[in-house]
């Protein structure tokens, strides 16, 4: 890339970071460039330390770098935090009425607060004095800004008001800092996509893929599918739910589900935990059903605005007894879309529940996606009962073992399935011979549900000394590494984003020619190399592991390898 | 013509003269009595003896887990509010395991109806005791004795609660009529249905309820829009126990909130991938 630049916006809860990164994010992207943010918060509503990081190139990024070329510190603990961060030519942008700097021409006050009252009327809009001089200072276009300033605010005085401080701080910045350039950001001739985070991408594919249900009980970093759902129901013809417990979500997204709608609901580990028992009655109803487990650092409350990749294990298994199910981890902000439209059709073809795990860092990340192709969006609803209705079975034995679905109240035919295990006609039974044949007819639907699972993406040479494996949010890390060091070794990644029914054959296959193995995950045991080891035999000793809470970085991802190889 | 033939189903597995015989008879009666016919009806039950009745009727059933009758019940009917959506348990299934899905859905008021097999005591797990057991009923689980009991009628009505009634299994007519009104009164419906358990509960039997319990609708002056009136008569236990509509009020279902639903039942909606594209624009 021949242009990049990497900015962080630094404050406590309520200073405004988030607002004023996504803003900055999107006027980058207006501007042509790809966009990659992250956001690291704390669990509180004030105070504290949060940044927003960005990262803007001309050609496409997958994850945050460092070092920082434009530090926006609207507290003293954020320049303190960060000021080692920076890059040869970085800069520090602060307002000396709150933060104390000394340190030569890298560090430039700019009195936001002093600004935002003089042009703008209030100091509320400081941040937007400082937005506007990230642009005076890089020579990116105010009008782009102007422009999301607009959307962002709505039409009227407050978005007038905002324009007003961008314009101060633009000014500012272009009279004061004219000698001052750490890297020059002028509007690209691209096609500008769409900037999102994880959990809008999975929110769209939820509604693109035609879910008419969802109930979820808030949880970090989950909520935002719910609050996004629910802002959209009216207009999309669905139903949203805050119900009293996660317990009541899933079982109420089962209710719905077997009535008929596409149903789904979203949570985080210890509100799956909480879920479990209906993910089993999901199963054994052969109800479909979407269930998103926004991963985060466990067990318990765990680090609730942190990010891991713990529950992998826990969601292959969860449950008594053999439940049949599917596992979807997106790797990026677009796989968020596609593979929660993939989970509704496998979800209704294969009666079922289809997990999609994500994670606080997925879902909270920001990226450019050139766009979705809406005509690409199919809707299948699997096997419906077309016989006559008197003689209709709910748990009909099939050679495929999937039993052709009808709706409640639709028709005369009457839809009988039970928790306890049942006959063909959903009563319940206890016979030696049914229950043999309706769990074996459960899990029959397995063999050709295999079909549907890609294995995972080969990226980079063929052939390699060295190969990466990784599974989910990691991806865009993970491939930068990748490039990175293609200049020192033959490497190249094995990527998964489906991972039950876990792809065994093409996975031997796979690994069966590789070199050396590096197994890559955001928890503290390697838990897709177990998974690997169970399902082919094949063991991966060297793993590079991060349970801190944080996600990886290339640099992070490099700095180990390194550390291994040597 | 829906007639009670249309409401046979299997054979039930209860002891022999439980009170559960009375309740299914009652609410097969009061369906065919509204002309429903089975394919209208959704009966999502819970498990214990209770949940089991669903069988032995006829219509779509979904035979939920033990305390989630009613999560299943209120989402089927926000998906598809066509349908007449009964719930059944017990006191074990709906007080103990499912209290706060109790608590919570008749306050959200969902319009559906909710019967309890009410026995105070655990029948399928053999004779341990319920949330509704009398203080110092000793069972194997309880050898000092249980706790004080949760009066559900009263938590209803204070929970806010549309509709609370108290019926008795040993009175078929009357808990018919009672069901009736319970479907017919648009928002949550509680019946809690004195069951006499002919098995594990000998001091609460036909005898000991029939020279107790006195009809409601014939006491004069009694009006089940009165909130006061109505915690009076929900408290009164022991020598006399009333039956009846005891608590009634009109308030918006759940359901009456949802803008989606005016347009219809969800599972009649198309699906249109192309409707995203607006939203989109939004991420630009």
């Amino acid at each position: 890339m021949s242009v990049a630049a990497n900015f962080m916006i630094g404050g406590e809860a309520g200073q405004g970071v988030q607002s004023a990164g996504i803003i900055l994010s999107r006027t980058l992207a207006r501007g042509g460039y790809h966009v990659f943010a992250d956001q690291d918060y704390e669990s509180r509503v004030r105070g504290g330390h949060n940044f927003f990081r960005i990262r803007v190139a001309d050609s496409e990024v997958g994850a945050v770098s460092e070092p920082i070329d434009i530090l926006l510190a609207l507290n003293q603990e954020s320049l303190e935090l960060h000021k080692n961060e920076l890059s040869g030519a970085g800069v520090v942008i602060f307002d000396e009425a709150r933060v104390k700097a000394t340190g030569g021409e890298r560090f430039l006050p700019v009195p936001m607060d002093r600004l935002a009252e003089e042009k703008a009327g209030s100091r509320i809009m400081a941040n937007t004095v400082a937005l506007g001089d990230c642009l005076g200072l890089t020579g990116c276009d105010l009008e782009l800004l102007e422009g999301v300033l607009r959307d962002y605010f709505g039409e009227g005085k407050l978005s007038e008001a905002n324009i007003e401080a961008a314009r101060a701080g633009y000014e500012y910045a272009r009279e004061n800092f004219k000698k001052i350039s750490p890297v020059r950001l002028g509007t690209l001739r691209r096609k500008k996509g769409l900037l999102l985070n994880g959990s809008d991408a999975l929110s769209l594919g939820a509604l693109a893929a035609g879910c008419r249900f969802m109930a979820g009980y808030p949880m970090t970093p989950a909520s935002p599918i719910l609050e996004y759902l629910a802002s959209k129901a009216e207009a999309m013809g669905l139903v949203v739910v805050q119900p009293e417990d996660e317990i009541a979500a899933i079982n109420m997204a089962i209710g719905a589900a077997y009535a008929g709608a596409r149903a789904m609901t979203a949570t985080s580990g210890s509100g799956f935990c909480l879920m479990v028992e209906g993910l089993g009655l999901a199963g054994l109803t052969e109800t479909p059903l979407v269930v998103v487990d926004a991963q985060r650092p466990g067990p318990a409350v765990g680090l609730p605005t942190r990010t891991e990749q713990g529950d992998l294990q826990f969601v292959l298994s969860a449950h008594h007894g053999d439940v049949p199910r599917v596992v979807l981890a997106p790797a990026t902000v677009e796989d968020a879309f596609w593979l929660t439209v993939k989970a509704f059709n496998l979800a209704d073809r294969y009666q079922l529940p289809v997990i999609i795990l994500t994670d606080h860092y997925l879902a909270t990340c920001y990226a450019t996606v050139g766009g979705f192709s809406l005509s690409q969006v199919t809707i299948d609803r699997g096997e419906l009962f077309s016989g006559k209705p008197e003689e209709y079975k709910r748990h009909a034995l099939t050679e495929s073992g999937i039993s052709p679905r009808a709706f409640p109240g639709l028709s005369p035919a009457l839809v009988v399935t039970d928790s306890d295990e049942h006959d063909e006609a959903g009563h319940l039974t206890e016979s030696a011979r049914i229950r043999a044949e309706q769990v074996a007819k459960r899990l029959r639907k397995m063999v050709s549900l295999r079909g549907e699972i890609s294995p995972p993406e080969l990226y980079g040479p063929k052939q390699a000394e060295l190969t990466l494996v990784g599974w989910g949010s990691t991806y865009g890390a993970l491939r930068e590494a990748v490039d990175v060091l293609a200049k020192e070794i033959k490497l190249n990644l094995l990527h998964f984003r489906e991972l039950w029914p876990f792809p065994a054959e093409a996975v031997s296959e796979m690994l069966s020619g590789t070199g050396r193995l590096c197994v890559v995950e955001n928890n503290a045991t390697g838990q897709l190399a177990r998974l690997i080891r169970a399902e082919t035999g094949r063991g991966i000793p060297w793993k590079i592991l991060k349970y801190d809470g944080r996600p990886f970085t290339p640099a992070y991802i490099i700095e180990e390898l390194r550390k291994g190889e040597s | 013509m829906v007639t009670m033939d249309d409401y046979t189903g299997l054979e039930p597995a209860w002891c022999p003269g439980c009170g559960n015989f009375g309740i299914l008879r009652a609410l097969n009666k009061a369906l065919v009595e509204l002309k429903l016919k089975p394919h209208q009806v959704l009966m999502v039950s819970g498990i214990g003896q209770a949940g089991k009745l669903p069988h032995y009727s006829r219509g779509n059933v979904f035979n939920s887990l033990h305390g989630r009758a009613l999560p299943v019940a209120v989402g089927a009917k926000m998906a598809n509010p066509e349908l007449t959506v009964i719930a059944i348990g017990g006191d074990g299934d709906g007080y103990a395991e499912g209290g706060n899905h109790f608590v919570h859905s008749l306050r959200r008021n969902h319009d559906i109806t909710y019967l309890v097999h009410d026995n105070q005591v655990y029948g399928l797990t053999k004779g341990q005791a319920s949330p509704t057991s009398d203080e110092g009923f000793v069972t194997k689980t309880t050898p000092q004795g249980a706790s004080p009991a949760i009066n559900p009628v009263v938590l209803a009505i204070v929970a806010g609660a549309s509709f609370v009634a108290r019926a008795f299994a040993g009175d078929i007519d009357y808990l018919s009529e009672l069901i009736q009104k319970g479907i017919r009164h648009r928002g949550f419906s509680l019946i809690d249905i004195l069951q006499p358990c002919v098995t594990f509960n000998h001091k609460n039997t036909f005898k000991w309820y029939r020279e107790r319990v006195y009809r409601l609708d014939e006491e004069k002056g009694y009006r089940p829009g009165d909130k006061k009136q109505a915690l009076e008569k929900a408290w009164e236990w022991g020598e006399r126990i009333p039956i009846g509509l005891i608590y009634e009020q009109k308030r918006p279902a759940f359901e009456d909130r949802l803008p989606t639903l005016g347009k219809g039942s969800l599972v009649k909606q198309r699906l249109k991938p192309v409707r995203v594209r607006a939203l989109l624009k939004e991420f630009e």
